[in-house]
């Protein structure tokens, strides 16, 4: 009992309630106080620091993404299009959604084959791809291929058809050549491009045009303000500011020409250049045999470019830039013409062609193309038919020093400066040539001039070279950079020509002179004399302007036995020789200059002369037939629609059929023989 | 038999519906609270509106939960405590032992659902405190000082080596404050406190590496950008970028993108700051002060010392929850489990929350009777 009272003595609730009146008063101060420095700490992010913080945040989920720009097209001088882009679809994986992706990508095999190029380029990309980002699986579906995924749909989840643009050559290998092609931009690019330009950008110009005018075809990528997640997936756009398409470009080109060119050969080996050589426009250019670049857009499979790459043929290179032959009596009229400017020679001086012509003191003869001799033969003559001792003797009176310089002055030995890259200079006998390349025997020998007076013994020519120059003769003297672009147009707008002044005064010092060597040329063609290179080939018949050419055929070795001259059959003289044929029309006001060379033909005149004919016929019936050389030709322009549709391809007219057939059984050799002169 | 049965139950029912014996300010309150909670977490969880729904279930539950308890009076939840405290502590003994050895494991699977003992503690600590205290002479001495610190150190003691630092926190927490009601002299809370800073390096010793690692990554956030950096960071800058007035709802980039983690449920608060701004952080501080406010006041309405020191103690807890989420999403405070009550997405802890509530609200309906 006084225990419990005890207690209840002890227990004082009334002062118990007053006590944690008191604590409770203070407990809740110091929550205040608690919830106060929570406060100052918030207003010290929210207030003080806000604009630190809310850059980080902008920073963390704002990121921007490049927007690739359209490539330009490409279109020939009329306006038909030769580089489009297309849509086409790909099969598109996203890793993230794969399970098991060796399982997923043999089942894929059995809808849409799958070979191993495909395999190895998709796990080489795999790795280098975020998971969630689409990596591509196959390019250019075929209708069947999209056909067959969509069937089996359902089993393939994360892998799905995906649309984009790329590069179709319209007219396949055609321009193989000219236009080259893109193709996809690897690892290795990546160094030398300028991020900031080929952000987001898959193809990039390798060769040809599409190299050469990448600047312009490609355009300005734009940006696009994307927000993003922590992972890095786009959430949606903020901003966007469009890319710049490139530019659409114009070939001067004329692809009826180009087409008739590249028929001439009927697969023969061999290049083909047209110029116009009143203002350097490349009118067609094409090497035989050629390729389709649409096969490297994509990447090329690995069965394909070996066949390629393999073909004695040799189908990718460039031909009219890269291979440079002995040009042989192509630079004739050349020669001739400096002997006039250099004041050497009158035309009217003569001198006699026995057969073989020895240097004076020198007891190592040089065969003329006749076996007996041509008889007195002055510059006409000397061109038509094609006399070497002529310019034997032509040659050493010049002296190799202005042979070279008058020689270097057309172009020769160096590249043309045509806008199509990949050019190599060939080579112009020259003293400095030797010495640099020859150091065992750097002198240069009487002989090595003679011979290089007929286009023997170190000259090597391009057929670019050959037309550059041949049209800077023929548009008395005035020299030209080659041009295969003539016009750019930005998108919807119309073309703007691309300025090509000349590139030095007039050659030509004396329009006497190159009236002497036009009238030459135009007797290799017209000319009734049988010693006449062009006799029974008949390259003027039929044509409304008067032609003016030279042959050319250039021995591809030096003889050693009699063999050349028991064996002189089509077959073995087309393996020794190469044949070249150089003509331009109208030949009192030319308009178009061509150069053609044919790896194996017999010779120049009968085998390379008809092709170059039927391309000056393409010209012709490309000007809509003749037009009366006076009056001056409205200069042509690139048609301003753009649409392919535009420029129906029935307007082109039908090549010209009735160009004459080369009379086999009287063929007029003009071979110069330049015995064993050449090292 | 089955209808009276049936009419008796309906008319408990149409009782509690009709005339409720809630705390209407405290009540109008806490439906604000949920309300915003509800709000804010629509937005952190990318309009899941499946989420929203969840949570919505179990405030709904907890209302009821609410409304049942307090017609339960205060001497009823006193005579059980003993019981429940034993219960809890011997739930929390089987979770230490099945969960041994399988990392943090704090759960407790029943079948239907899984249930977290150490939750029922937060609840269930401070009505032992109280029981223990109440019929003894306030303010308390060194013994039954002692005798607390054990009753509040074991059931700590298994929760942070479950581990559940945050929980442990809030048990001991609310221990704590009955014993700071009951009167507990300050020159004892002093020394008390003097040595709980005496043992910091031992526990610190104790501690396991990621518990450490949250403190030094506290300290310095930079250090460990990509690791547990990334929490703090992100958190921050989801703070400081809401500026004074805040994104505006469903704009904060940081959590609708993902950079921040946890984001409906410990970090929750982050996504509201960059939301609502430090306009809406004051706001709602202010809607939990009123709320610890309240509850302290019914403390003092309360009939008996237990009521009292219950409801005191419940509604200063309310304070730690806050604080610790609030500092530790701003950098203030290290990372620890506790979460925004009401905001914070979680089943268990909302429920538990709101039947703290509901005894609170038994104790206002038995409060005193002024003359």
């Amino acid at each position: 009992m006084t225990k419990l009272l005890n207690r209840r003595a002890f227990k004082d609730t009334r002062g118990e309630a007053e006590s944690f009146r008191r604590r409770a008063f203070v407990g809740f101060a110091l929550i205040l106080l608690g919830l106060g420095a929570l406060v100052g700490r918030y207003w010290f992010l929210q207030v003080r620091h806000h604009d630190e913080f809310a850059l980080r945040s902008v920073n963390n989920s704002v990121k921007p993404r490049a927007l690739p720009p359209t490539r330009g097209l490409i279109y020939d001088r009329n306006g038909v299009l030769l580089a489009d882009n297309v849509p086409a679809f790909r099969l598109e994986v996203v890793p993230d959604k794969i399970q098991n992706m060796n399982t997923m990508l043999a089942e894929l095999g059995q809808v849409v084959p799958l070979d191993s190029d495909d395999l190895d380029a998709f796990r080489k990309q795999l790795k280098q791809t975020r998971h969630f980002d689409s990596v591509p699986l196959k390019m250019r579906l075929s209708e069947d291929d999209i056909d067959r995924f969509a069937v089996n749909r359902w089993r393939f989840p994360g892998v799905d058809v995906v649309p984009y643009l790329t590069r179709r050559y319209t007219m396949g290998p055609l321009f193989a050549h000219v236009v080259g092609y893109v193709s996809r931009i690897d690892a290795n690019d990546l160094d030398d491009l300028d991020p900031d330009v080929y952000k987001g950008t898959t193809h990039i110009g390798r060769t040809g045009v599409e190299r050469s005018y990448e600047d312009m075809l490609h355009g300005k990528p734009g940006y696009e303000l994307d927000e993003v997640n922590a992972d890095g997936r786009i959430q949606r756009v903020l901003s966007v500011d469009p890319p710049t398409p490139g530019k659409n470009i114009y070939l001067s080109i004329d692809s009826r020409i180009q087409k008739a060119a590249q028929d001439a050969f009927e697969g023969r080996p061999g290049a083909a250049v047209a110029i116009d050589p009143r203002n350097g426009q490349v009118l067609a250019m094409v090497s035989v045999p050629t390729f389709d670049p649409n096969l490297f857009v994509n990447g090329i499979s690995t069965a394909d470019y070996k066949s390629l790459n393999t073909d004695s043929d040799k189908p990718l290179i460039s031909r009219a830039l890269r291979a440079a032959y002995p040009p042989g009596s192509t630079i004739k009229p050349f020669m001739a013409l400096a002997g006039l400017e250099y004041g050497v020679r009158r035309p009217e001086d003569s001198v006699v062609s026995t057969g073989v012509f020895y240097i004076p003191g020198q007891a190592r003869g040089y065969r003329d193309d006749q076996r007996y001799g041509a008889g007195v033969v002055n510059l006409y003559k000397a061109i038509y038919a094609s006399v070497n001792t002529y310019f034997y003797k032509l040659a050493l009176d010049l002296g190799i020093d202005r042979v070279s310089d008058f020689m270097g002055s057309y172009g020769f030995g160096h590249p043309s400066g045509v806008d199509i890259p990949g050019e190599v200079p060939g080579i112009l006998p020259s003293r400095a040539w030797k010495a640099k390349h020859s150091p065992k025997e750097p002198s240069w020998y009487p002989g090595e001039t003679v011979i290089a007076g007929i286009g023997q013994g170190y000259w090597e020519v391009t057929t670019m070279q050959l037309a550059h120059a041949l049209a800077t003769f023929a548009g008395r003297g005035v020299p030209y950079a080659p041009r295969a672009v003539m016009a750019t147009a930005d998108v919807g707008k119309s073309p703007l020509p691309l300025a090509n002044p000349p590139s030095g005064p007039s050659l030509i010092k004396n329009a006497k002179d190159w009236e002497a060597v036009n009238e030459g040329m135009q007797m290799v063609i017209y000319s009734n004399d049988p010693l006449s290179t062009g006799a029974g080939v008949k390259l003027g018949d039929g044509f409304p302007y008067r032609i003016a050419g030279k042959s050319g055929t250039a021995e591809r070795f030096s003889r050693t036995s009699d063999a050349y001259n028991e064996n002189k059959n089509t077959a073995y003289l087309a393996a020794r020789h190469r044949a070249w044929f150089e003509a331009f029309t109208p030949a009192e006001d030319p308009r178009i200059a061509v150069a053609v060379v044919l790896e194996a033909g017999a010779w120049g005149a009968k085998d390379a002369g008809p092709i170059a004919r039927k391309i000056l016929d393409a010209w012709l019936a490309a000007q809509g037939g003749a037009v009366p050389p006076n009056r001056p030709l409205p200069e042509p322009m690139p048609a301003t629609s753009v649409a392919p549709e535009d420029t129906p391809q029935s307007d082109m007219p039908a090549p010209d059929t009735s160009s004459p057939t080369p009379d086999a059984s009287s063929p007029a050799p003009d071979s110069s023989s330049a015995g064993d002169g050449t090292p | 038999m089955i209808d009276t049965l049936r009419a008796r139950f309906y008319r408990f029912l149409r009782r509690i519906l009709t005339r409720p014996r809630v705390d209407l300010p405290l009540a109008c309150a806490l439906v604000i609270l949920c309300g915003v909670g509800l709000v804010t977490l629509y937005s952190a969880g990318n309009a899941n509106l499946p989420l929203v729904a969840g949570q919505a279930a179990r405030f709904l539950l907890g209302g009821v939960l609410i409304m049942l308890l307090s017609r339960i009076p205060p001497s009823m939840f006193r005579n059980w405590t003993p019981w429940l405290y034993v219960g809890s502590l011997m739930l929390l003994v089987v979770v230490a032992v099945l969960g041994e050895g399988r990392g943090a494991d704090r759960w407790l699977n029943l079948g239907i659902m899984r249930f977290q003992p150490s939750e029922l503690m937060k609840l269930v600590m401070p009505m032992m405190v109280a029981w223990y205290l109440h019929p003894r002479q306030l303010p308390p001495r060194w013994k039954d000082i002692l005798v607390v610190g054990l009753l509040i150190a074991i059931p700590a003691g298994l929760i942070a080596k479950q581990p559940d630092l945050g929980t442990a926190l809030l048990v001991t927490a609310a221990g704590a404050f009955a014993l700071f009601l009951a009167g507990m002299a300050w020159w004892r809370i002093g020394l008390l406190l003097a040595g709980v800073g005496g043992l910091i390096p031992i526990a610190w010793h104790f501690m396991h590496q990621y518990q450490r690692d949250r403190i030094l990554t506290m300290l310095n956030p930079e250090s460990d950008p990509l690791g547990n950096g990334w929490h703090i960071i992100q958190s921050q800058i989801a703070v400081g970028s809401g500026g004074m007035f805040g994104k505006g709802f469903e704009q904060g980039t940081q959590s609708r993108l993902d950079f921040l983690p946890e984001h409906t449920t410990d970090f929750i608060f982050a996504v509201f700051s960059e939301e609502f701004g430090l306009i809406g952080v004051c706001a709602i501080l202010v809607l939990y002060a009123f709320i610890i406010g309240r509850c302290l006041w019914i403390a003092m309405e309360a009939r008996d010392t237990y009521s009292r020191l219950v409801a005191g103690a419940i509604g200063m807890s309310f304070f730690v929850y806050v604080f610790v989420n609030g500092g530790m999403v701003s950098g203030l405070l290290p990372v620890v489990g506790v979460p925004m009550p009401m905001v914070s997405y979680g089943g268990t802890s909302a429920v538990t929350l709101l039947v703290g509530f509901g005894v609170l609200m038994s104790i206002h309906a038995n409060r005193k009777v002024h003359d």
